[in-house]
């Protein structure tokens, strides 16, 4: 069975048909990528499949599991974790808390043994603080804990909501654009992390990606978005030397 | 840019400001060095430092601006009193007298900001303080049509006036309309504010760094990434909301058990009070918790301390608010006391020290 199975997906704001009759199925363990022009409903089936927007028609199972309109955090709860185009970290929180607050529902106490400072608030804080640690060693982010999360420079804060998303401890990671705003060297460290995250955690992994030569280097499979409608899909060679690609989005 | 936060020690000098403060104040009282009207604004401005510590876990950690927190500990106010004068001959112990009462305040105030907070929060910005700030009046505006009495039969309420209560020939009218509720037993005292200080810092500043108050201030820096990883946005808001609430209502029983006629002006309880309090806040420090102590203490003070200058008084305290502001807010200034800072000062002083010893 797919890890992801998303079927006949579909949405319209107003007039627009957003996104229609996409479908795709991912394999556990699968790096995939979606790529398209901009404009084509790249993050807005991200948003769908977060349940920041509600389909008008279609399913999407996870793991057999029907997850289609469940509010975005129980899709979190169910193992589908995110980052975003524009990043969206917790600016004045350090970068450990960042990570932390991705931990908020894997490890419990409530708030009055949080007040009262009872035993198993240190008890959980400690488990918290290795977890948190551990996740920041793979990010070469250990040194920069405590910062505030907006003094870190732009790869770093692009690499933190990559630990956090992870710290949700999901099945399924959607990276939105995470190469974004960096240069060729940055790009290149990324291409390595991606790699890293997939082998270290055992994770199925959807991007969304503009930069060919990342696409190309390290997704297995894609599928290419144009005015919301599938342009074709399939494994990444194929796909970028298919005529109708290149002309509707690699130009020439 | 100053990018390692500090911790640890932070709360600790918190709790520390406070301890001392109280300490020479009991000096000076004992060696009689405090005037009388100084002495007789401890307790206020005890009850200003916890409205502006509370409406800080709604401005500051939170992100939401609430204009009616004045709405809020009148609630406790007016609840508190009113089981202080029930139980007047029921429970003669002052001290448990009182704690019961300000367990009531809270709760009752905590109850109503869970109500509000309920369908308000889902709002942002702007129209939360415009629900807010009508809260606020309403509460004012009922306390100050509301008569109450008791007799054998239980608590009568009315609407009307006094004599419309139907009171038994034993019974006796509690709130008096616009009068409002006269002498309530002075339970209060600056003691015991000094420790609902400390007990209000140390449920805000624990619950701060704790998993729920990273979840609050995750929703107040980014709510959709606090949803995307699985933060239950109307939880955390309902509970820094409540809780604010039920603080306030502490300072609210805190208030009334310490002036002999509580009535509910626009001064005490309105839209005045609440701008006030936003004024503490917004002068400490926006989510700043040892500012909003320092900006309640000195705000409060100031009034009475310039009552000297007769006619001049509210516009020293105008100056006084806009050089608070600057010195707060404005950039270069805040250059200005970065370099300065003492902890800088000891740095320097470090360096050149080990530079001697290396040489």
């Amino acid at each position: 069975m797919a890890l992801l199975e998303v079927t006949n997906l579909s949405i319209s704001f107003g007039g627009l048909r957003a996104v229609e009759d996409f479908s795709v199925s991912i394999e556990k363990g699968q790096l995939y990528g979606l790529i398209g022009p901009n404009g084509a409903g790249k993050t807005t089936v991200f948003n769908l499949l977060t349940g920041v927007y509600k389909p008008d028609e279609g399913l999407i199972h996870l793991e057999g599991k029907n997850i289609t309109n469940l509010r975005t955090i129980d899709i979190n709860k169910e193992g589908i974790a995110r980052t975003f185009q524009n990043i969206r970290l917790f600016k004045n929180l350090t970068v450990l808390d960042n990570v932390k607050a991705g931990l908020h529902n894997r490890y419990h106490y409530s708030a009055i043994e949080g007040i009262l400072r009872l035993p198993r608030f240190h008890k959980t804080e400690k488990i918290m603080n290795e977890k948190a640690y551990e996740l920041l060693k793979v990010f070469e982010l250990e040194g920069e804990a405590d910062y505030l999360a907006a003094n870190l420079p732009y790869g770093k804060q692009r690499k933190l909501e990559i630990a956090r998303a992870l710290a949700t401890g999901p099945r399924l990671l959607l990276l939105d654009e995470p190469a974004a705003g960096m240069n060729p060297n940055e790009t290149k460290e990324l291409m390595d992390t991606i790699r890293f995250v997939r082998k270290e955690f055992d994770m199925t992994i959807l991007l969304i990606e503009h930069d060919m030569k990342l696409v190309a280097g390290i997704c297995e499979e894609l599928t290419v978005l144009n005015f919301g409608k599938i342009l074709t899909s399939g494994e990444t060679s194929e796909v970028l030397n298919d005529s109708r690609v290149i002309t509707a989005y690699l130009g020439e | 840019m100053k990018s390692k936060i500090t911790k640890g020690k932070d709360n600790l000098i918190t709790y520390g400001i406070v301890l001392i403060s109280y300490v020479i104040a009991q000096i000076l009282i004992s060696a009689g060095q405090m005037s009388y009207l100084l002495q007789g604004l401890l307790v206020p401005i005890c009850v200003s430092v916890i409205l502006a510590v509370s409406l800080n876990l709604t401005v500051g950690i939170l992100g939401e601006l609430s204009l009616g927190h004045a709405g809020f500990m009148c609630l406790g106010a007016y609840f508190g009193a009113i089981f202080t004068h029930c139980m007047k001959d029921i429970i003669t112990f002052s001290p448990l007298r009182f704690f019961l009462a300000l367990l009531i305040g809270a709760v009752v105030a905590g109850f109503f900001g869970f109500l509000i907070g309920m369908p308000v929060l889902r709002l942002r910005g702007d129209y939360l303080a415009i629900v807010t700030l009508a809260f606020g009046e309403i509460i004012k505006n009922v306390a100050n049509a509301l008569y109450l009495g008791i007799d054998r039969n239980g608590l009568h309420i009315s609407l009307k006036d006094s004599l419309s209560l139907n009171l038994e020939e034993d019974g006796t009218v509690i709130i008096k309309g616009a009068q409002g509720i006269i002498s309530t037993p002075r339970d209060a005292n600056f003691t015991i504010g000094v420790i609902l200080i400390l007990i209000t810092l140390f449920i805000i500043m624990n619950l701060v760094k704790s998993r729920d108050g990273r979840a609050i201030m995750a929703i107040r820096d980014n709510r959709i990434a606090a949803e995307s990883i699985g933060i239950n946005i109307t939880k955390y808001k309902l509970m820094a909301f409540s809780l604010s609430a039920a603080l306030a209502g502490i300072a609210g029983v805190l208030y009334s058990h310490n002036i002999s006629s509580l009535v509910a002006t626009t001064n005490t309880f309105g839209y005045n009070m609440s701008i006030l309090i936003l004024v503490y806040v917004v002068l400490g420090g926006i989510g700043n918790i040892r500012g909003s102590i320092i900006a309640a203490a000195i705000l409060t003070l100031l009034p009475e301390v310039l009552r000297f200058l007769d006619e001049q008084r509210m516009l020293i305290y105008a100056i006084v608010l806009i050089a608070m502001m600057l010195f707060r807010w404005s950039p270069q200034i805040i250059a200005w006391r970065e370099q300065h800072s003492l902890k800088n000062l000891l740095q320097k002083f470090k360096k050149t020290t080990s530079k001697k010893e290396v040489r």
